[in-house]
């Protein structure tokens, strides 16, 4: 049985100032490393002998509009069904360059996440072979899961009457 | 060249000329969006040659709903009625799920009795959708007296639910902290009442199908998978297990004291549609066990958490105790504030991981909330899965799988 401290180390010992923020909130291992760093992270994880990551759980995004340099986080869960440890892995993006490589060569189940990320987020996966919305319609022009189109909410003071027919 | 041209080509075709030249010309075939076979809104266009599928590509979200978007805006326990119909037909794993995500986020601890009560619940759904999943199974080969057969027990198990909490299929009977009520006397007797008549049913149900040539032809080595190809696609669940990997959430992350039952994990071989079935016919037996022993060392206690704060009391104790009242106020009103947090909590859904992903703020509503929906997960590797096999394997693959739009959407 690894414990978070011990893989925690191993990918420091990997992977040295690649990797930043550790931390594990209720018992999940979560860092950050950098997009050119996603793929070849994540091909050690599933590969080495020791970790054996060979699941992705989830990949989504989430959007901070508030912090310059870094409004978008794409993140990724994984999961060892062998040692049974889940990790989170952080990459953050700036709005302007908001590009990451693809990760369908080590999981087919990344296709439609990163096609689901795209579509809600506007995430550009580099070399996926058929990014396209997926869950809304072509003629969309807009990635509806950023934080600046907001749900109407009847008790917010912020909304605009004027906007909603009123 | 379309079928009658052929067989015209072919009447006409000189003795000693010898066989025809097939011209490889793929027929595109829509199936779906609505299809009576595809059990819900979407749309495969099929890539054919003759009889065969070469290729396929599904156009899902015909009913997305906006689920994480509208949960931006939504106090907590509002978001119970965007999970509830998300897999509908096991809405309970999915409400309990969500809860237990927020006790997990908010520190709750929850007493053994509610724990229990949640497992029973639980079961309760899988066995709906297990059932319901292999009957139509049946339906899609051409069996429909199964179906019809077993359709009686998924209504006594949602008398089950009425009596917990009144409603039907979109249940709401899970509060952060615990349960709405306690299971009353009726509804531990109808449970109880359930477990040898349910067990009768699926021997019968089995032993209509189990064996039935007509049945087997159909289904197996249809739509297989291997464990490393199914492990890459992120299946989980029962379809995961056919092929052969004992993943379930319940044993590798137990959640509500599902530590405390026996029960074993059905695995498969090969991945094929009948190794699904079979997968979900055994996990009905162990599921019936997890109720039996539950029900029976069901704890006394609290059926509820000691956290006014955020466990919407009864209505009959709002009617006489201020701070009941009070707190059910504040509560209704979304004034409650979550701790600053980012929590992963996944649940063995009728289909697999069920996985909920909530960051919060520290404000009322989360400041995201993704669900990992396993039918949109795997329902991605259905054309690999079809691929060389007939229209009517198709059918019967995407039956075995358990697709449900709702889930496969949000």
């Amino acid at each position: 049985m690894l414990t978070n401290e011990q893989v925690a180390q191993e990918i420091i010992n990997q992977f040295g100032g690649a990797v930043s923020d550790f931390d594990d909130p209720f018992d999940l291992l979560t860092f950050s490393t950098t997009r050119e760093q996603i793929v070849s992270l994540v091909q050690y994880l599933k590969n080495s002998k020791t970790l054996q990551v060979g699941f992705l759980t989830d990949l989504t995004a989430v959007h901070y509009p508030d912090s310059p340099g870094r409004e978008f986080c794409v993140v990724y869960h994984l999961h060892s069904l062998i040692h049974n440890f889940r990790l989170r892995i952080k990459v953050y993006l700036s709005e302007d360059d908001i590009h990451i490589p693809t990760l369908i060569p080590l999981f087919a189940s990344a296709n439609w996440m990163e096609r689901e990320t795209f579509d809600l987020f506007g995430v550009i996966f580099d070399g996926h072979p058929d990014l396209r919305r997926i869950l809304n319609m072509e003629e969309m022009d807009y990635h509806p899961m950023r934080k600046q189109y907001p749900l109407e909410d009847g008790t917010r003071e912020d909304k605009i009457d004027a906007l909603f027919g009123r | 060249m379309v079928s009658e041209e052929l067989d015209i080509a072919q009447q006409n075709l000189p003795a000693e000329q010898g066989p025809v030249q097939y011209v490889n010309e793929l027929t595109t075939l829509n199936l779906g969006p609505t299809h009576p076979a595809t059990h819900g809104i979407f749309q495969n266009v099929l890539q054919m040659d003759g009889e065969k599928i070469v290729s396929g590509e599904q156009t899902i979200g015909y009913i997305h709903r906006a689920f994480e978007k509208i949960a931006e805006r939504r106090p907590f326990y509002q978001i119970t009625t965007l999970t509830d119909r998300m897999n509908y037909c096991s809405s309970p794993i999915n409400n309990m799920g969500w809860h237990m995500t927020v006790e997990k986020l908010l520190g709750i601890e929850v007493p053994k009795r509610a724990q229990y009560i949640r497992v029973i619940m639980m079961e309760l759904a899988r066995l709906a959708d297990h059932l319901i999943c292999n009957g139509i199974l049946g339906v899609d080969t051409g069996a429909f007296t199964g179906f019809l057969y077993i359709y009686q027990e998924r209504e006594n198990i949602y008398e089950i639910y009425e009596e917990v909490c009144g409603a039907r299929l979109t249940t709401n009977m899970g509060r952060i902290g615990g349960m709405e009520r306690d299971l009353s006397p009726t509804a531990i007797r109808k449970i109880r009442e359930l477990l040898p008549r349910f067990r009768k049913v699926l021997a019968e149900f089995e032993s209509l199908f189990n064996r039935n040539r007509i049945f087997m032809d159909r289904i197996i080595g249809v739509g297989g998978i291997t464990a490393e190809r199914a492990l890459s696609y992120g299946f989980t669940g029962p379809n995961l297990r056919a092929a052969g990997v004992d993943y379930d959430v319940r044993v590798m992350n137990p959640y509500s004291s599902y530590q405390d039952f026996e029960f074993d994990i059905p695995v498969g071989q090969s991945g094929d549609t009948y190794d699904r079935f079979m997968v979900r016919n055994a996990e009905m037996w162990e599921s019936l066990r997890i109720i039996e022993q539950a029900i029976n060392n069901l704890p006394e206690g609290p059926y509820y958490a000691d956290a006014p704060q955020y466990y919407l009391p009864p209505k009959s104790e709002v009617y006489k105790n201020m701070e009941a009242l009070i707190y059910h106020f504040k509560i209704v009103m979304g004034e409650i504030d979550a701790p600053i947090g980012e929590v992963y909590h996944a649940v063995e859904g009728g289909n697999g991981e069920l996985g909920f992903y909530l960051i919060s703020d520290g404000g009322r509503a989360p400041y995201r909330l993704h669900f990992r929906r396993p039918c949109f997960i795997y329902y991605q590797a259905y054309p690999e899965m079809c691929k060389g096999l007939t229209l009517s394997d198709a059918i019967v693959i995407m039956s075995s799988m358990n697709v449900i739009a709702g889930e496969l959407d949000a």
